[in-house]
């Protein structure tokens, strides 16, 4: 005897076309100022983000994952949370930060190599960024189990790229997620580079929504330069894993429009070709396209929101700059609840003593 | 007091303590229904069900860096891992995550939790079942290490351990599972991480040692008498951070160190020892410091098994030199 057990499907999601139109049936109930909320935050993480740029390229600012192209994916999935629902970022996701409450000056202070920069604000559920490229999805998918186990009404989301699903830690996290069935949303910005390795090297699966099908649940793909389909996407996977249906994957299918970060050379290895055709499906255009059809945002809007984001990067350099140095002491002050003698020790002789 | 073989004196604490602190929870391979692979967990999942004694996938690093999760939901997640050979696909997830979430967020977050281990050998077991490899743990800030060689001190310990602020990996000698039995205090108490142990007292010799080499020590020791050499053995229970302190103490009085330790002697804790002892009381020294370790090989299977293994005679032989120096 011979028969099919398992089928599978991935559906894909667009809601608002590069023209700037919207699949009405499609389109998630938002007020008009929640779009334009979204937008004007994506138009400041890019800002902020070039800013970031030039302030590496003058030293005040260590090395960098640039954001650019990925805005939709990071603020559409961010307003989609509650402020209570958790979040674990991997090193790109400055955006997620700003749209979670997280100011610019804290993050700034955090770039330029001081670890205060990195404590997240108290009550603020926000998690550190991840540099060990896919090993924080299990911290989320523990987390969200945790959450469930208290019956908290809370949803869980962890943030990775493409290169991540090729990690063992990410497939184990996948793993215990579909098998305690954890309220966590597995978001994958496929930004189609891992540094200088195309997607094409990361799998061979046509998708890489489709690793959820293997660990029992759904992944779904989803234009990621679209803002409206991220947010509905993230909002019914945060949705059902409140109601208690486990974890979703979402597939954010998108673009590094800059290098890896400010110490890699992008053209070193891809085309300009594919860059300039992804320029096209621009996801802070494409939004605007659709508000400016709509009557929701005007030239004087844009020229308005420019020059506010700007004073606001500026003020925020300015304040991330006027923090004195940290104590070297610090460094040793962290490392347990109390210091070990060792460290107590150590931290004589840095004195001099 | 209760007379109780390590596996018990460990059940006991981890039964005390999950109805001390409902934030408790066990998590691994087989601690479930089957009370794991060596019974710590025995008769808890009974007790306290499915939601607190949980049976996993087979995923080491799944365990841990789920429990990372778990410990910033406010749980306290006892973790086992079911032989120390098996850790190192966790070990990414200690030392990079476990040991730093402290630090790197100044504090805002912290990862409380505990990782059990069987270790050592002794037990004619299965290639990759015998590895003695906690000085691996010793080179990752932000974990305390420890290691107890009685079965009071294995209640004691874990314990203190689970209500550490900070992550502590929790080395437990397969050898001495069963093979010594002791009174255990029925009360609620806490053997201190970071304090040595003295385990026998001596002038001649410091005898510096942890885990299932206290019990080879001890053994030299008697021995050590009837040759009129009355040696010392301090047993550090703590690795991480050890008590340089108790260390210092003893060698003041003795003169001279001989290190015993089960695992490899290259860039082993015994190293450390003996190159922070040389450091700072060299002038205590009327001896070179020795070291009696694992060799630096593969650990090998059973046949050739004791060996490897440091014993009585080995230990003597090194109190021999230091003595007749």
């Amino acid at each position: 005897m011979k028969k099919t057990l398992v089928t599978f499907k991935v559906d894909y999601l667009q809601i608002l076309n590069e023209k700037g139109d919207v699949d009405s049936k499609l389109m998630p109930k938002l007020a008009n100022e929640d779009i334009r909320k979204m937008y004007r935050m994506m138009v400041l993480s890019r800002l902020f983000n070039d800013k970031m740029l030039k302030l590496q390229r003058q030293g005040r600012l260590g090395t960098l994952a640039s954001l650019k192209g990925q805005e939709a994916a990071q603020i559409g999935s961010a307003y989609a949370l509650q402020p209570m629902d958790m979040m674990f970022p991997s090193f790109r996701e400055h955006g997620v930060y700003l749209a979670r409450g997280l100011s610019m000056s804290g993050l700034l202070v955090g770039m330029a190599g001081d670890e205060r920069g990195q404590r997240v604000p108290d009550g603020s559920q926000n998690f550190m960024m991840s540099v060990p490229v896919g090993t924080h999805p299990l911290h989320a998918t523990g987390y969200a189990w945790g959450m469930k186990m208290r019956k908290k009404n809370v949803a869980t989301i962890t943030y990775f790229g493409d290169g991540a699903t090729s990690e063992g830690d990410f497939h184990e996290a996948m793993n215990f997620a579909g098998t305690f069935q954890a309220p966590v949303v597995f978001f994958n910005q496929n930004n189609q580079w891992a540094i200088s390795v195309p997607r094409s090297r990361q799998t061979h699966a046509q998708t890489t929504a489709q690793k959820a099908i293997a660990y029992g649940f759904d992944g779904i793909q989803v234009d990621g330069n679209d803002v409206f389909a991220v947010y509905k996407a993230t909002k019914d996977a945060l949705d059902k894993a409140r109601k208690g249906g486990g974890p979703t994957f979402i597939e954010a299918y998108t673009y590094r429009m800059d290098d890896h970060t400010t110490a890699d050379a992008s053209a070193r290895y891809r085309d300009q070709k594919e860059v300039d055709a992804w320029a096209k499906k621009d996801p802070i255009d494409r939004l605007r396209k659709y508000m400016e059809k709509k009557k929701l945002w005007s030239k004087k809007d844009e020229e308005k929101l420019l020059a506010d984001c700007t004073m606001q990067i500026e003020a925020a350099v300015a304040e991330a700059e006027k923090i004195p140095p940290p104590d070297p002491m610090e460094m040793f002050t962290s490392m347990y609840a109390e210091p070990t003698p060792l460290l107590k020790d150590e931290m004589d002789e840095l004195r001099g003593r | 007091m209760t007379t109780m073989t390590m596996v018990q004196a460990l059940n006991a604490a981890l039964r005390a303590e999950m109805k001390r602190d409902k934030n408790v929870i066990l998590l691994g391979e087989d601690v479930g229904k089957d009370g794991g692979v060596f019974r710590v967990t025995e008769g808890l999942w009974q007790e306290f069900g499915d939601d607190r004694v949980i049976d996993t996938p087979l995923s080491e690093s799944g365990i841990v860096g789920t429990s990372v999760g778990l410990a910033l939901a406010g749980f306290k997640p006892v973790a086992e891992i079911q032989f120390m050979g098996f850790d190192y696909p966790a070990f990414d997830q200690i030392i990079s995550h476990v040991s730093r979430i402290r630090n790197r967020s100044r504090g805002r977050y912290t990862c409380p939790l505990v990782v059990r281990m069987p270790s050592g050998g002794g037990i004619k077991a299965l290639e990759h079942h015998s590895e003695s490899t906690e000085a691996l743990y010793l080179q990752v800030p932000g974990v305390k290490v420890v290691m107890p060689a009685t079965p009071s001190d294995a209640k004691g310990l874990l314990a203190a351990a689970i209500r550490d602020p900070d992550p502590v990996i929790f080395c437990e000698p397969k050898k001495l599972y069963r093979s010594i039995k002791e009174d255990v205090r029925d009360d609620d108490y806490i053997v201190p991480i970071g304090k040595a142990r003295l385990a026998r007292e001596g002038k001649d010799v410091s005898l510096i040692t942890w885990g299932a080499m206290v019990h080879v020590c001890l053994e030299a020791a008697e021995k050590l008498q009837q040759q009129n050499v009355n040696a010392e053995v301090i047993d550090l229970r703590t690795l991480s951070p050890f008590d340089f302190e108790a260390i210092v103490m003893s060698v003041r009085k003795t003169n001279r160190a001989v290190i015993v330790q089960e695992g490899q002697r290259s860039c082993g804790v015994g190293a450390e020892i003996a190159a922070l002892l040389a450091e700072k009381n060299i002038a205590d020294l009327a001896a070179p410091i020795v070291r009696v370790a694992g060799w630096d090989i593969i650990y090998p299977l059973a046949k050739l098994e004791n060996y490897y293994l440091p014993d009585a005679t080995r230990v003597m032989k090194a109190v021999a030199k230091v003595m007749g120096w």
